[in-house]
This record gives C-alpha cells, sequence and structure tokens, in this order.
C-alpha cells in the first residue's frame, strides 16, 4: 500500500492551486465566521470524499470479486455469496492448476502478451520518436503531407483497417505468425503527433546548431540530443502503445489460429468459453483472469503519474 | 524517469518550427539536412504505408470489386471485375448492418456524454481542496484502463449471470425483483456499463491533465472577486478544459463504433446479442462466418467513414459554438 501513501503525499505537493471555498469569502463577525466556514469545510471535505469513497467501491468491486471469486472452487463459486470468502480456501490449488494446466500454455500466452507488448512499443516508441523529431527539426518537400496523413491515421479505426491487413498478409504468407499482430503495433500515429508537439516546444535549436559546429552529423544529434531531451513524451507514447498492445483482442483475433502464439487476452477467452461444458474450467477462467489483472493494475497504479506527466506537456496543449 | 535531465532544457525558448537551418556552415551541410529528415522519417513511413495505407486502400479497392468463383470450389479460376457499388448497397441493405449502426448511435448518445461527465465531475473533485486521498482514488478510478476488454467483460459477465452474480442476489434480497442484466433491452446498457467501468478514470486523467496546466493566478483572481468553487468550476475550469473534453469526447466515438470485444463475448450468455450486434462485429460475421470479404469490406469502409463523418461534425459543432 505504500504506492498509495506516497501518491497521496506526492498529491499534496504538486496539486493544484487550492480552490478553497472559505478562503476567500469575505465572512461578517470574526471568531464566530471563522468557526462556520471551518465548520462548513469540513462538511463540504466529508461530503466530496463520501462521493469519492462510493465512486471508488463502483471501480474496486470487480476486482474484489475477481479475487474471492479466484479462491473458490467451482462448487462454492455457485454455492456462496459472491462476496464473501468461502469456508474453502483454494486460491493457491486455483493458481497452481492454472499454470500447470496444458503442460504451461498460460506462461506461454503472458510471454507473448509481454513480447508483442513490450517489444511492439519500444520499437514504436524508437520510429515515432525518429519521425517526429524530423518533422519538427527539419523543412523539406512532403513534410506537411505526411503530417496530415498520419494525423488522419489517428481517426481511422484500428478495426477497421484490421480485416483487409488479414487479407493482405495472408498474400504475403504472414498470417498465423508472430509478424501478423507484431507489424502493426510497429506504428503509433497518435505517438507521432505527440512527439512532434513536444519537440517543437522543447528541441532548442541553438543546440542543434550547436552540436553542428562541433561537426557531429544530423543522425548523432537526434540519438544523442533530441531523443534526450524528449523523454517525458516518449514514456507517455511508450505507455499508451503498451497498453493499447496488451489490451488489443481484435488483431490477434482475425490474425492467429494456433494457440501457441496466442496472447493473454485471446488464450484465456478460449478457456472461458469452454465453461458451459466443463465447469472445471471456471476455476481456470477465474484463478487466469486474476493472474493477469494484478501485475497490469498495479502498473497502473505505479504508473499514472507518468501518464499525467506527458499529457500536461504534449497533448493537450 | 528523466525529468531532470528535461527540466534543464525545457528551459531554452521554444522557436518557431519552420525555421530551416541555415547559418555559417560547410559545404557538406546542406546535402546533410536533405537526406536526414528522409533517414529519420522513412522507417516510420514504411511500417505506416503497410499497416495502415496499404489495407485501407486494399478494402477500397475490395469493396469495389465483385469476386466470382467458376466451379463448385472456385477450382475452374476465380475472375475479379468492377463491381461499382454493388458490395455497398448489399452491405446498406442488409438490414441488420444498418441496424448495428443504429445501436451504436443510440449507445453513444447516451454512453459518451455519462462517461464524459463522469469523467469531469471527478476530475473537479480530485482537484478540489475539499477531496481527502486524492492520490488514492486517481489510483482506483485510473486503475481499470489496464485491464483488457477482453478480461473486464468476463469479469462482468461473471457479475451479470444469475446464478454467479452476487449483485443479482443482492438486489433480489433486497427488492425481491429479479434483475436481468442480459435481456434483449438490457444487454446494451450492460455493455454501456463495461465500457465505462474501463474508460472513466483514462478520461479523467487527460482531463486533469489539463485542469493541472491552468494557471494559479486564474483562481488567485477569482477567489479575490469572491468566486465560490462551484463558479470557479463554471467560468474558469470547465471553459480552459474545453480541448481535453473534445479530445477525449472524439476518442470515444471513435470507441463506441469499434465496439467488438464486449458483445462478441457476452453473446454466449447473452441471447439477445446476435452476430450482427455492432457494426465492427457484422464485418467480422460477413468476413469470417460468410467469407465474403468483398461486403465486408464495404462494411469496414462504411465503419470509417460514419466515424470520420461524427468526429468532425463534432469538431465542427463545438468550433461553431465558441
Amino acid at each position: 500500500m505504500s504506492t498509495a501513501a506516497d501518491a497521496v503525499q506526492d498529491d499534496r505537493r504538486d496539486s493544484a492551486p487550492d480552490v478553497d471555498p472559505a478562503a476567500g469569502r469575505p465572512d461578517g463577525p470574526a471568531s464566530p465566521g471563522a468557526g462556520a466556514a471551518a465548520l462548513r469545510r469540513r462538511g463540504r471535505t466529508i461530503l466530496v470524499t463520501g462521493v469519492l469513497v462510493v465512486v471508488a467501491l463502483y471501480f474496486l468491486a470487480p476486482v474484489y470479486w475477481i479475487v474471492v471469486a479466484a479462491s473458490k472452487t467451482t462448487d462454492d463459486l455457485f454455492g456462496t455469496h459472491g462476496f464473501l470468502f468461502a469456508g474453502n480456501f483454494a486460491l493457491f490449488d486455483n493458481i497452481a492448476q492454472v499454470l500447470a494446466h496444458d503442460s504451461g500454455i498460460f506462461l506461454r500466452w503472458l510471454a507473448n502478451s509481454v513480447l508483442y507488448a513490450g517489444v511492439g512499443s519500444l520499437i514504436a516508441t524508437y520510429l515515432a520518436a525518429a519521425a517526429g523529431y524530423a518533422l519538427s527539426t527539419y523543412v523539406f518537400r512532403g513534410r506537411n503531407l505526411i503530417f496530415g496523413l498520419v494525423l488522419g491515421g489517428v481517426l481511422v479505426p484500428g478495426t477497421a483497417t484490421a480485416l483487409p491487413l488479414f487479407l493482405l498478409f495472408s498474400q504475403l504468407g504472414l498470417v498465423n505468425t508472430y509478424w501478423s499482430v507484431l507489424i502493426p503495433s510497429l506504428v503509433s500515429p497518435f505517438g507521432l503527433f505527440l512527439c512532434r508537439i513536444y519537440a517543437d516546444a522543447t528541441v532548442d535549436r541553438s543546440l542543434v546548431e550547436a552540436a553542428r559546429l562541433d561537426g557531429v552529423g544530423e543522425i548523432r544529434i537526434f540519438h544523442v540530443l533530441g531523443l534526450r531531451l524528449m523523454v517525458p513524451a516518449l514514456v507517455t507514447v511508450f505507455l499508451f502503445q503498451l497498453v493499447s498492445i496488451w489490451n488489443n483482442y481484435f488483431l490477434p483475433l482475425v490474425m492467429l489460429t494456433d494457440d501457441q502464439l496466442f496472447p493473454i487476452t485471446l488464450g484465456l477467452n478460449t478457456w472461458r468459453s469452454q465453461t458451459d461444458r466443463l465447469p472445471e474450467f471456471y476455476e481456470l477462467t477465474t484463478g487466469g483472469v486474476l493472474l493477469s489483472v494484478i501485475p497490469l493494475a498495479l502498473a497502473m497504479i505505479v504508473l499514472q503519474r507518468f501518464w499525467r506527466g506527458g499529457l500536461t506537456e504534449g497533448a493537450v496543449k | 524517469m528523466s525529468t531532470t535531465t528535461s527540466s534543464t532544457t525545457t528551459s531554452g525558448t521554444p522557436r518557431p518550427a519552420g525555421s530551416p537551418a541555415r547559418g555559417p556552415g560547410r559545404r557538406r551541410r546542406p546535402a546533410a539536412t536533405a537526406v536526414a529528415p528522409w533517414l529519420l522519417v522513412t522507417p516510420f513511413l514504411l511500417v505506416f504505408l503497410i499497416s495502415f495505407v496499404l489495407p485501407i486502400l486494399m478494402a477500397v479497392g475490395q469493396s469495389f470489386t465483385r469476386v466470382e468463383r467458376r466451379g463448385l470450389f472456385g477450382e475452374e479460376g476465380v475472375t475479379s471485375t468492377f463491381a461499382w457499388f454493388e458490395n455497398y448497397r448489399l452491405a446498406l441493405e442488409d438490414g441488420s448492418f444498418l441496424a448495428s449502426i443504429g445501436r451504436m448511435l443510440l449507445f453513444g448518445v447516451v454512453q459518451v456524454p455519462v462517461m464524459i461527465a463522469l469523467a469531469t465531475v471527478l476530475a473537479l473533485l480530485l482537484e478540489s481542496a475539499a477531496a481527502r486521498w486524492p492520490g488514492f482514488f486517481r489510483a482506483a478510478y485510473f486503475m481499470p484502463y489496464g485491464i483488457p476488454g477482453v478480461l473486464a467483460t468476463i469479469l462482468w459477465s461473471f457479475l451479470y449471470v444469475p446464478g454467479l452474480s452476487p449483485i443479482v442476489d443482492v438486489v433480489h434480497s433486497v427488492t425481491g425483483v429479479e434483475v436481468d442484466f442480459l435481456g434483449s433491452g438490457t444487454v446494451l446498457w450492460s455493455i454501456a456499463n463495461i465500457v465505462t467501468w474501463t474508460y472513466t478514470g483514462y478520461n479523467m486523467l487527460i482531463i486533469i491533465a489539463q485542469l493541472k496546466a491552468i494557471p494559479a493566478e486564474l483562481y488567485e483572481a477569482a477567489r479575490v472577486d469572491g468566486a465560490g468553487p462551484a463558479r470557479i468550476a463554471t467560468a474558469i475550469q470547465l471553459p480552459l478544459i474545453r480541448p481535453a473534453l473534445m479530445l477525449t469526447t472524439v476518442f470515444s466515438i471513435i470507441g463506441t463504433l469499434q465496439l467488438f470485444a464486449e458483445p462478441q463475448l457476452l453473446a454466449q450468455v447473452a441471447p439477445a446479442i446476435d452476430s450482427q450486434y455492432t457494426p465492427n462485429l457484422s464485418a467480422y460475421t460477413t468476413a469470417f462466418a460468410y467469407n465474403d470479404y468483398t461486403v465486408a469490406a464495404a462494411q469496414a469502409v462504411l465503419i470509417a467513414l460514419v466515424a470520420f463523418v461524427l468526429s468532425f461534425s463534432f469538431l465542427r459543432l463545438t468550433n461553431r459554438r465558441s
């Protein structure tokens, strides 16, 4: 829980100027007025925090439920109340079962997801950074055309390209390979958009010019100077791309048929779809969902300040 | 990670992006500055070409093509001819496909405003002085964004299915009503709930980012003028976070038209969801169940067009109003 506490502390420090309603109000007589204002302020704090708690219950309840459900046997899952732990605590049995099923295919799916999302978002960030930096630093023919084209790409629904991409890749013989999911993950139009705006604001032209006078090559200037200056934006682009690849379902569904290549989303859905006929898959599904939800939920909580950081400086400028 | 490196450099004055690199220099520089941008842009463009431009061109091409197979399984050859708007006619004559677009419009008209309003209210509350533990709440609200739509749907489907759902139990024991989350009238809103649950925190974070960019002097001035929190919200905060609200709304509109995983997974427990429940599900079914790629391509183009038209008309509308 230390992360939450840190976040609270951190927030007190960097939070926006206090919008304190009572502070500037011209109250009447000094002492009773101040007392009433303090009382009003406390009442408002209780009310607002109460609302926030209720909303937090809504967002956290399903996650609490999966923890409870994953610790039950299939009989208890249907026989006992969903929000209460059963007498029989089967969490570790269930997790062992998840890891062992089908000679450890769950871990394989997890590794695939890490591969697709990790490698994909790293390369995508680098490509977006290079192109965004180039569009910002150099004036060349076609610059505005490229930017406009890519900006249009931001608005194209990802799933609209998945079907024709399948046709294209099947002609190239790439369907049902790692490449079929990896290649489309390497490009982030939104990332280029963000990198360009950020480079406009932060990459100082006199620094670039000074490096040139020192005889540093153009590409090296990008690597040594540009990349370093753009780091906050790069973190945001990387995280955006990581989550969007990790969460993607349509593209792998269209491309892959071999379950050895499945990412975690596709894999767990094949388990869930068998619960109709084989009740033991309930234990596998709830256990598997728990195992794959926890690491990303934790990552979101830890990383959320980075999202905020990059966005203030870039996207919504 | 490297906020220190950036803070030292961001102080440099930003220059207009357009000024060409010129000045006292060596002879090789004009050549180098002409080649360098292309070296940097080409890798991105290549992947962009393969995964965006080519598929879109192919989809448009396919959507105007008629494929004829001779023989029972096309073993006597396949011919492609230009079909004009034949595939679009077929797609638009399909009542289920049109109904799916109408369904998504209804969904969007209700779900998007509700979600954006909720995200805005949460952002304002978290940024107000009255909120306790804002860091914890912000993290809790954002957390579902890290849960893939597929997993979120599996989670919620367990909470919807009677016999398994504690919610159905609780509601039944309190009110005596047997709620049906998966009936034909309710399942669309059960999907809306999953989408809202997943993306509200994400949108909230974008709005918070812009709230934090509001200069402190504005709050100061408002307070001196005796403005209360409600007045500050309506007169200062809401107008200044407009760009963030427009960004999140456009992304939500596009997201609504792409809806696929949630209805596809819920279909197994909700008979009310057919194979053409959403436009995307419809195109998927046409392509992979009926193997009719040309009509599916026409559907994909139509979906993208509707997304474009809606996004642009939203931007137009909000720009004109200001």
